[in-house]
């Protein structure tokens, strides 16, 4: 490959949240200092299921300089974007998380802090990394008018979207966000997050993070059947959504019970004209980490093949434990054309980079 | 099969780890209370380097719930997937039978018989008052 | 009559909730006067998961004319039309989704009656499973305790989204129960609507619904290894019902994966996951949610890599597939005699016991 790869999904990191401050109105750093987040779940600062490794990370990623994993951009320049020839790497900030915050105007004030902060220390200083715009999605008009304002600045290539919000991402609620970002030509990346309060799953809340963990992929289904279903893609057909985090492999099969279950209820949704899975194949991307390790790996190849090449992009999760290397992520053999795909030119056009 | 000399025994602190190169080839030294094995420094899952893993136990459970520890501090958790491997023996917890990582001979000599050869000592320059470590290649 | 299905076992055919009127002689003097004098002997107890109004809830021409009882219905469009050999009914009664637990158990115990005396002493091809009031594991269990007796009963029947995953150990007296008497967990699509059906919230339509269903088999099995219900109870086969298959792949790809490395979270759980689940899972046929082109579906078949799983069955009345098409396109030959009476038989014990 004459190019070097396209890294769908890098985290960048603070020491505290107290970075944000600089970037927050007196009034809202007064509230992070005196009151601080609102969840749905039982814990204020930690996860209910807690993570395997210190800062989820991977052990070797903490910067010799001191703060955690992904916080220090020279030492994620050297560990990383040069020692893996990362032409240019998708930026996504998940923390703090002011996307479900339930003071809507204090969720507002986190996300726009946080897009500043990630534009000033990551974006600015490093052209190979990209921008994806957080936003307080519970609220459409101050999501809307963030995106707008995160265009206007520059630097940015996505909108992010969490997968896990307190109605399934097709809902009606939500359908500015999402033509907005359409009518800006950027997609939008759904990443693994949210605490909404419903159970991880729909049988219900899961005792091990073993089980948390596997519950990202079955999530993103119900992510994928909300927006085709509820009719969005049908809406907004220049949507693209990119699925980050959640592997590929199940979309196939998902696909085929979607079209079953249409061809015999598609009188509940009018709004539908084509099989679910002709919305799937046209406006969904995935990025490929943490990818799927069949037994053999050839079963690898030919799902790649039923999901379309053309929508598969590498990602390594940088600095997270469940990280891919692009060396070796695929266990099968890719052709040329199948490689330069994946590893760099779906990513590029769909984020129109260099 | 040749023998080098690859470091002093004092650079591999107790239940510590270090990376070293011989032949191109990296390996990870590691230090069990005193006892030194040599692992090949690439995990065999997507190549990560052992040495910058954790030391941890096996996990056993005879009933779910009855946690147990055995063979303490004697795994090396991958710092990537968590894969364990055992210092001993290159072994994977996960998949024993199928995955292992390379084993290499290592022992502890006195710089004043390595002084005498035949090993090779490239990059540790020795001297007659220590002790240090050569592994099998 | 279709000869390729002649004495198959079909694992999963539907017998209708009855109307409450007629459960009122299986309920004791004080659930009786209770139906009666609160208004409740017209009340609809469908389950919202069931969907009992959808085009999916039955095929056209099965749908029932004037006059013909249920069991006629199921006689005429499946066991004589196709020469069943054994068929294993599930009555999905919305008792229990009631918050009031002994009133559901009330329930249950009247439904399980009425199976064995309005349909299973009726036609002898005919086999049931135990519906369980969940809402109570002790209460549970002594249904079980209760039906086992009946050889006729072949299965424990509870829906996969209840208000906790069933691995965890407050269901163990369940699994313990159903293993010692021979009878498999039956785990059937749909569930309480207790807590959101995705972890995004709830999907707008019956269709979404649906589909997302099947989601909830992937956490149950995934409770039900992680939480080491097979390390417990080893006997213990799980069969799931109307759940698909073809997502089957990743789903087993996917926990070995994470077991590799989180395996010391659940250290009871000591052998790759899908090895586990290949040897105590057992899944019905329909819905196949089949891919486009047969050799997919063949495909697929082969990454599972394991002959012992598939359960043949129609879900009648359920509109799975038209005319004649209960096996789909693309099954390989060599599959048929296990996924038709075989595995079956190997799954459920008490088949053997009396299998013509
Ligand atoms: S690289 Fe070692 S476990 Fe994946």
């Amino acid at each position: 490959m004459t190019r070097g790869i396209v890294d769908c999904d890098i985290h960048p990191n603070m020491a505290s949240d107290a970075e944000l401050l600089p970037f927050m109105p007196r009034r809202w750093a007064d509230h992070l200092r005196d009151y601080g987040p609102l969840n749905h779940q039982g814990l204020a600062f930690a996860l209910q299921h807690p993570r395997f490794n210190p800062g989820v990370a991977r052990a070797d990623s903490w910067p010799p300089n001191g703060g955690p994993p992904g916080s220090d951009l020279d030492f994620m320049r050297a560990h990383h974007l040069d020692a893996h020839n990362i032409d240019h790497g998708i930026l996504m900030s998940l923390r703090p998380a002011g996307c479900d915050e339930r003071n809507l105007d204090y969720g507002a004030a986190i996300c726009a802090a946080a897009n500043d902060w990630q534009h000033a220390r990551f974006v600015q200083p490093e052209p190979r990394l990209h921008g994806g715009i957080m936003i307080p999605q519970e609220d459409p008009d101050a999501a809307v008018a963030e995106i707008e304002r995160c265009v206007a600045k520059g630097g940015f290539v996505q909108v992010n979207f969490t997968p896990r919000a307190s109605e399934p991402p097709g809902r009606r609620r939500y359908r500015r966000i999402l033509e907005c970002a359409a009518h800006h030509g950027l997609p939008v990346g759904f990443h693994v997050s949210g605490v909404p309060g419903h159970p991880s799953t729909g049988a219900g809340h899961l005792t091990y993070y073993l089980q948390e963990h596997h519950s990202n992929m079955p999530g993103m289904q119900a992510v994928v059947a909300s927006l085709v279903l509820d009719g969005v893609f049908a809406a907004l057909p220049a949507l693209k959504v990119v699925l980050i985090e959640g592997g590929f492999t199940w979309a196939p099969a998902l696909c085929w019970r979607m079209d079953q279950a249409w061809r015999r209820m598609r009188g509940e949704v009018p709004a539908l004209t084509r099989p679910p899975s002709d919305y799937v194949r046209e406006h969904i991307w995935y990025t490929t980490q943490p990818i799927e390790e069949p037994d053999r790996a050839e079963d690898l190849a030919e799902i790649s093949g039923w999901v379309g090449w053309d929508r598969i992009m590498f990602s390594t999760d940088y600095p997270h434990w469940d990280f891919d290397d692009p060396r070796y992520a695929f266990r099968c053999p890719l052709t040329a054309a199948q490689r330069e795909l994946v590893f760099s030119a779906n990513a590029r056009a769909l984020y129109r980079l260099p | 099969m040749s023998r080098h000399v690859v470091a002093r025994v004092s650079e591999v602190p107790p239940e510590g780890a270090l990376r070293v190169t011989v032949k191109g080839r990296p390996i990870a030294l590691f230090n069990l209370s005193g006892e030194f094995f040599a692992l090949y420094d690439r995990c065999p899952h997507e190549g990560a380097s052992l040495c910058a893993g954790r030391r941890v136990s096996i996990a056993v459970a005879d009933t779910p719930g009855e946690y147990r520890l055995e063979r303490r501090g004697e795994m090396i958790r991958c710092p990537w997937h968590g894969w364990d491997f055992d210092i001993r023996t290159g072994q994977s917890w996960c998949d024993p039978e199928h995955t292992r990582v390379r084993r290499y001979a290592v022992s502890v000599e006195a710089g004043e018989r390595l002084a005498k050869g035949p090993f090779r000592a490239e990059s540790v320059p020795v001297s007659v008052e220590d002790d240090y470590l050569v592994v099998e290649v | 009559m279709p000869t390729a299905l002649h004495g198959a076992i079909d694992c999963d055919v539907h017998i209708p909730p009855p109307p409450t009127a007629a459960l009122l002689p299986y309920l004791d003097a004080y659930w009786r006067e209770q139906f009666t004098i609160r208004g409740l002997v017209g009340a609809d107890f469908a389950l919202t998961t069931s969907a009992s109004r959808t085009p999916l809830a039955c095929r056209p021409d099965w749908r029932p004319g004037k006059g013909e009882s249920g069991l006629a219905l199921l006689q005429r469009h499946v066991l004589d039309h196709f020469g069943t050999g054994i068929a294993i009914g599930h009555c999905l009664h919305g008792a229990v989704a009631l918050h009031t637990e002994d009133m559901a158990a009330a329930l249950c115990r009247a439904v399980n009656d009425w199976v064995a005396a309005e349909w299973l002493s009726r036609d002898d091809r005919l086999r049931a499973s135990i519906l369980v009031p969940t809402q109570n594991v002790a209460l549970a269990v002594a249904e079980i305790e209760r039906c086992a007796a009946d050889r006729r009963f072949v299965q424990v029947l509870v829906l996969a989204m209840l208000d906790h995953p069933l691995g965890r150990r407050q269901w163990w007296p369940l699994h313990e129960a159903a293993a010692r008497h021979g009878l498999p967990l039956g785990i059937h699509a749909g569930g309480l609507n207790r807590h959101a059906t995705t972890p995004t919230g709830w999907p707008s339509t019956h269709l979404e619904d649906h589909v997302v269903g099947a989601q909830a088999f992937d956490a149950q099995l995934a409770s039900l290894l992680t939480e080491g219900v097979f390390t417990k109870f080893p006997d213990l086969r799980v069969v799931l019902l109307e759940s698909g298959f073809t997502w089957l792949p990743t789903f087993l790809w996917r926990m070995n994966k994470i077991w590799r490395g989180l395996r010391a979270e659940v250290p009871w759980v000591t052998r790759l996951p899908a090895d586990i689940l290949r040897q105590h899972v057992r899944i019905t046929l329909q819905p196949v949610d089949a891919p486009p082109r047969p050799e997919m579906l063949a495909a697929t078949l082969a990454q599972i890599d394991c002959d012992d799983m598939l359960l043949f069955s129609t879900d009648y009345p359920h509109w799975q597939f038209d005319a004649d098409a209960a096996l789909p396109e693309g099954l390989p030959e060599a599959l048929l005699p296990k996924l038709l009476r075989g595995n079956a038989l190997a799954t459920f014990p008490r088949l053997a016991e009396t299998a013509p």
